[in-house]
């Protein structure tokens, strides 16, 4: 049932206890066309890309946990596209774009929120790379300016801009369309639309295998749910990719960190945009509900155990502390990790690999989340015609045989 | 925070010391007949498991060297620590009650 103004005022009159589920609960087929392994906000999205621009209704997502419960759930829901390269500007202003008219698409609201990302500079050397790449956006049309250390504080009033702090900001780079989306409403919209197209998605179905014939092409996958043939599987298993495809024996160049999160008691609007500070390590923006939304760097050693060390987040909070002296008396209320799947050169793989049918996106580290459309989008592409998009053609396994990197480590924007 | 112990200093907190990454990558022997793959290989590809690693630290603000340290990357446990230079562990000792 699509979500409408005639369609609430309908089921306010059975005071809305008659809503449809928003996705089904099927029972595993015997095969499929394509199997995408992971439910987050891109595996979703990729089997909503691949039923409605591809045509390719008989598709599964198998989640070994429940939809939308990894990254997509634990993430700090920041959009910018101001990365350096060319290939990252074209991949993640492709998403921009579509975060645009998203809800609009997906007939869901994702309430996506243009509030503008600024990031600090608190060194000689972070006013030289931001200012690299504020030009290097504007030559490529994607908005991105420089702001003096007024402006900032303009822009964002509960800026601390003494001059005697540790790290002291010397100026700024603002993406105004940047901002933040609802990570869950990304996930569930995506589910909703994809399962009314006919996509089975499977939870609590944990792949444990990857059938291969004697060519070395994939047949199908076992599950705990049972074995599923199926020609073309699209992993997309962020912090677990590595797991994934050790099972068809395909090393990755990717090594898995805890990064951790945190969110504040709610409190009335005081924040009006995102602030990111890569050199003191600390992000922040508010939520709708009024919570302030932090972010950690990732924890030094490599883990799959979702959580991390204290002294990350207390040394992230000693940077907001001084970043926003109004936050000092807060209480925090939650914090968590999430497990992120980190390339050498900070970009990501969108690729078909060494095996015949087996297509990958994974190397998404610290910032996947604003990327979900436009990954989802284009690895879409990539599978249903066994052929990159001209988007992620850049973004492959090969890159790191042939050097040619694509180094974002400056645009990360995260310490790790 | 992890309390990992130094096989020299004995156990320090985590903030000691310093990451290095994955134990036992051997550095091409000869370079200039190295392939593009090789050199992908050892700069690159990591095992990254799920399960038992085998990893560098470097107790930065202790001794300043480098050692191995056997960890289980599902609960953080450090299983075992030995110096640089040792052969690599058995792994087997340590799969059973891993996790």
């Amino acid at each position: 049932m699509r979500f409408s103004f005639l369609n609430l005022a309908k089921q306010a009159l059975s005071a809305h206890r008659n809503w449809p589920e928003q996705w089904r609960f099927p029972e595993t087929k015997a095969s499929y066309d394509a199997i995408i392994v992971g439910a987050g906000g891109h595996g979703l999205g990729t089997a909503y890309y691949l039923a409605k621009e591809h045509g390719m209704r008989n598709i599964a997502v198998l989640e070994k946990g429940w939809l939308g419960g990894g990254n997509t759930g634990r993430n700090t829901t920041i959009i910018r596209s101001n990365y350096l390269w060319e290939e990252s500007q074209g991949l993640y202003e492709h998403s921009v774009k579509l975060w645009e008219t998203l809800s609009e698409e997906l007939n869901y609201n994702v309430m996506y929120s243009p509030r503008g990302v600024m990031m600090l500079a608190h060194t000689v050397h972070d006013i030289q790379v931001f200012k690299r790449h504020v030009h290097a956006n504007r030559l490529q049309g994607i908005d991105n300016e420089w702001l003096t250390t007024e402006q900032a504080k303009e822009f964002c009033p509960i800026l601390n801009i003494e001059k005697n702090m540790r790290y002291p900001i010397l100026g700024a780079a603002l993406q105004r369309r940047g901002g933040t989306a609802r990570h869950d409403a990304v996930a569930w919209g995506y589910a909703r639309a994809a399962s009314a197209m006919g996509v089975d998605i499977i939870q609590n179905c944990e792949v444990k295998g990857i059938r291969r014939d004697a060519n070395g092409a994939v047949t199908g996958v076992e599950t705990t749910k049972g074995f599923i043939g199926t020609k073309k599987i699209g992993v997309v298993a962020a912090g677990h990719t590595s797991v994934i495809m050790q099972m068809a024996h395909v090393r990755m160049p990717l090594e898995s960190y805890p990064l951790q999160a945190l969110v504040s008691e709610p409190i009335k609007p005081i924040m009006p945009c995102v602030v990111m500070s890569n050199t003191i390590h600390a992000y922040m923006s508010q939520s709708d509900k009024g919570e302030l939304v932090i972010g950690a760097g990732t924890d030094a050693y490599t883990s799959y155990s979702q959580t991390g060390g204290l002294h990350i987040t207390t040394h992230t909070l000693d940077a907001i502390c001084e970043l926003f002296p109004v936050a000092r008396r807060m209480r925090m209320l939650r914090n968590w990790g999430g497990i992120v799947d980190v390339t050498p050169d900070r970009s990501p793989i969108l690729a078909k690999t060494p095996v015949k049918g087996l297509y990958v996106n994974c190397g998404w580290g610290t910032g996947g989340f604003k990327a979900t459309p436009g990954s989802a989008h284009v690895f879409a592409h990539t599978i249903a015609r066994d052929e990159p998009h001209p988007i992620n053609a850049g973004f492959t396994i090969e890159r790191f045989k042939t050097g040619r990197l694509i180094d974002e480590a400056a645009a990360a924007a995260v310490a790790h | 925070m992890l309390l990992i112990p130094c096989p020299y200093c004995g156990e320090r907190p985590e903030l000691e010391f310093r990451y290095a990454g994955e134990a036992h990558v051997a550095r091409p022997a000869d370079p200039m007949k190295t392939t593009d793959e090789e050199w992908a290989e050892y700069l690159y590809f990591r095992s990254n498991p799920k399960g038992i690693h085998i990893e560098r630290w470097r107790h930065i603000s202790g001794c300043a060297r480098f050692f191995n340290c056997v960890r289980d990357t599902v609960s953080d446990k450090i299983l075992k620590t030995y110096k640089a230079g040792e052969p690599r562990v058995d792994l087997k000792q340590f799969e059973k009650g891993a996790n």
